[in-house]
């Protein structure tokens, strides 16, 4: 018998949380606010299928009732994308090692 | 346009990077890097997208319009936001992915034929079923983290907010979605989809407003985690790799965060999510001891000669600080003492601030090195062989009741041993208690000189005073 593909799905998730928690316990904590601004930008992947979404409409009617909501969607996970890594960036920047140069 | 299997396996490897983004955060040297495998990662999920679907008509263009439209506005906020606000800013984030999910499970429901899911009346039971629990969780999100933006930017009270009956309004809500669903499989039915929405959507409300605002750091995790479960959900919808591994990643990684926190408060997860923590402000009877019990106020310039005179210092920073911004100021307190030859380490504890690793965030802004920065348990006994400990905004976190009082609220919390430095010097607007709404003994103690000012100015004067 044929095993049903929402099986391997299931398996890739289940082994993806494993994975996730052996990598976020190895964290440093003074890493943990960049832990929720990135993780929080990767999650905005859902995006892709809000192009899904929006790319389904017809050449005559681009904005059907369902495109719409792809259309806000798209606007609301690229906010989160940018701002998302950009603030991580701008914080991973600021962390700095002591200065050797200094004395 | 490119095959259904080979977009796979880049889903998969934009999946990968995105793992690889969460490992470089095990080092501040290796995070940066880090980012940069996520920033990929996305980019790669985003081109696959395009090339699978191969629809280069005219709705391309207004998708780029309106990713280019909401690139700019988080740019803009990215580039803005003061690294105080960090904590509304990322509840603010969680609610974008929460409503996104929503309204992809929404287009999904209105054109499953576009996900090849069936067609509309008769989309497939399990597509069905992940769609909707994708939405619900994503509706949870969405609201609870309005809630939580609103509180951590005080334009709601962080007091709780509780009421008769609450915790069972909350079940009866929660069983009430998966009865819809169910009925949803049978009927197929649109107004059924949309109530559950509904309902998802008030649960999340009801599930944040008891929740007070000591607890915010949990909160924010916990929503964290939501918003990878809804993630996952609709990547089992869209039967996407690189949505399920991130939404797996991240929901694990918010729940790990929440247990974190609530072991840093001796708090269990369940007394958190039930809520009304912190509610009756100091009751009657530490009131009246308060009046009694005398206090020795000191001024900057007492504060500058006791750190002079020291050898080693210990900054326990708190939310305070972030309130007043004093970290500027408290680097340059720190520079002149380094001068004199004392040293000086911070020390911080798990849950000072509203979320996860603010005051190291705060701490990096103002230039601290973070190789002089300390969690609880690596710097918990150098206290007894320090000679001043200097409080700034923290207070919860430092009062020794914890390890005394069996009756406290906070007994068993692990807190800082202030109070074994030679002399504590605690900078506080006045003798309120904190978030938990209970005294600190930290105020009386022979050895505590209390700083009554606001955080920056005092920091400021006692620089002063150092020259």
């Amino acid at each position: 018998m044929e095993i049903d593909p929402f099986i391997f799905r299931l398996s890739i998730f289940i082994l993806s949380i494993f994975i996730g928690y052996y990598v976020v316990w190895s964290v440093t904590p003074s890493l943990h606010t960049p832990l929720m601004s990135v993780t929080n930008a990767i999650s905005s992947v859902i995006i892709v299928g809000a192009i899904i979404a929006a790319l389904a409409g017809s050449s005559e009617s681009i904005f059907s009732s369902s495109s719409i909501f792809g259309f806000i969607a798209i606007i609301l996970a690229s906010i989160n994308i940018f701002g998302g890594f950009l603030v991580t960036q701008r914080m991973l920047q600021m962390y700095k090692k002591k200065k050797d140069k200094k004395k | 346009m490119i095959t259904a299997n080979l977009s796979a396996i880049f889903y998969l490897i934009s999946g990968i990077l995105f793992i690889l983004a969460l490992r470089g955060l095990s080092s501040p040297d290796t995070s940066r890097q880090g980012n940069y495998f996520g920033i990929a990662g996305m980019v790669i999920a985003i081109a696959v997208t395009f090339l699978s679907i191969g629809n280069f008509s005219i709705s391309l263009a207004y998708v780029i319009i309106f990713l280019v439209i909401g690139g700019a506005v988080g740019a803009f906020i990215a580039f803005r936001i003061p690294m105080t606000a960090m904590p509304e800013l990322v509840a603010g984030f969680h609610s974008l992915v929460g409503l996104a999910a929503v309204f992809v499970a929404i287009s999904a429901f209105l054109n499953p034929e576009a996900f090849s899911l069936g067609i509309i009346g008769n989309i497939k039971l399990a597509s069905l079923i992940e769609m909707s629990i994708g939405a619900a969780v994503g509706a949870i999100t969405f609201s609870g983290s309005i809630i939580a933006f609103l509180k951590l930017r005080g334009i709601m009270s962080g007091a709780p907010i509780t009421f008769r009956g609450q915790h069972i309004l909350n079940l009866t809500l929660g069983i009430g979605i998966f009865i819809l669903i169910f009925f949803l499989c049978k009927t197929q039915s649109a107004s059924i989809f949309w109530t559950v929405i509904l309902i998802s959507f008030l649960v999340g409300v009801l599930l944040i407003i008891p929740i007070g605002g000591a607890d915010m750091p949990v909160v924010i995790s916990m929503l964290n985690s939501y918003s990878g479960w809804a993630a996952a959900g609709i990547g089992f919808t869209l039967e996407n790799t690189a949505l399920i591994i991130t939404g797996a990643l991240v929901g694990s990684s918010g729940a790990i965060l929440s247990y974190i926190m609530c072991k840093a408060m001796n708090r269990s997860f369940v007394s958190v999510i039930l809520g009304g923590f912190g509610a009756d402000t100091s009751s009657d009877e530490t009131k009246a001891k308060k009046d009694q019990k005398p206090v020795k106020s000191g001024n900057a310039e007492d504060a500058a000669f006791l750190m002079k005179n020291a050898s080693s210092v210990i900054i326990v920073p708190g939310y305070g600080m972030a309130v007043a911004q004093a970290q500027h100021a408290l680097r340059e307190m720190v520079d002149k003492l380094k001068k004199n030859d004392i040293k000086v380490t911070y020390a911080i504890h798990p849950v000072a601030g509203r979320m996860p690793g603010h005051m190291n965030v705060l701490l990096a802004e103002a230039n601290v090195p973070y190789d002089e920065v300390f969690e609880l348990e690596d710097i918990n006994n150098d206290f007894a062989n320090s000679d001043v400990a200097f409080v700034i905004g923290a207070n919860d976190v430092t009062n020794p009741v914890a390890k005394t009082d069996p009756k406290s609220p906070i007994f068993g919390m692990p807190v800082l041993d202030v109070e074994k430095c030679k002399s504590v010097l605690f900078v506080k607007r006045s003798l309120s208690p904190g978030y938990a709404g209970i005294d600190n003994e930290l105020f009386y103690k022979d050895n505590t000189l209390m700083l009554f000012a606001d955080a920056k100015k005092m920091t400021e004067e006692i620089v002063k005073n150092l020259d």
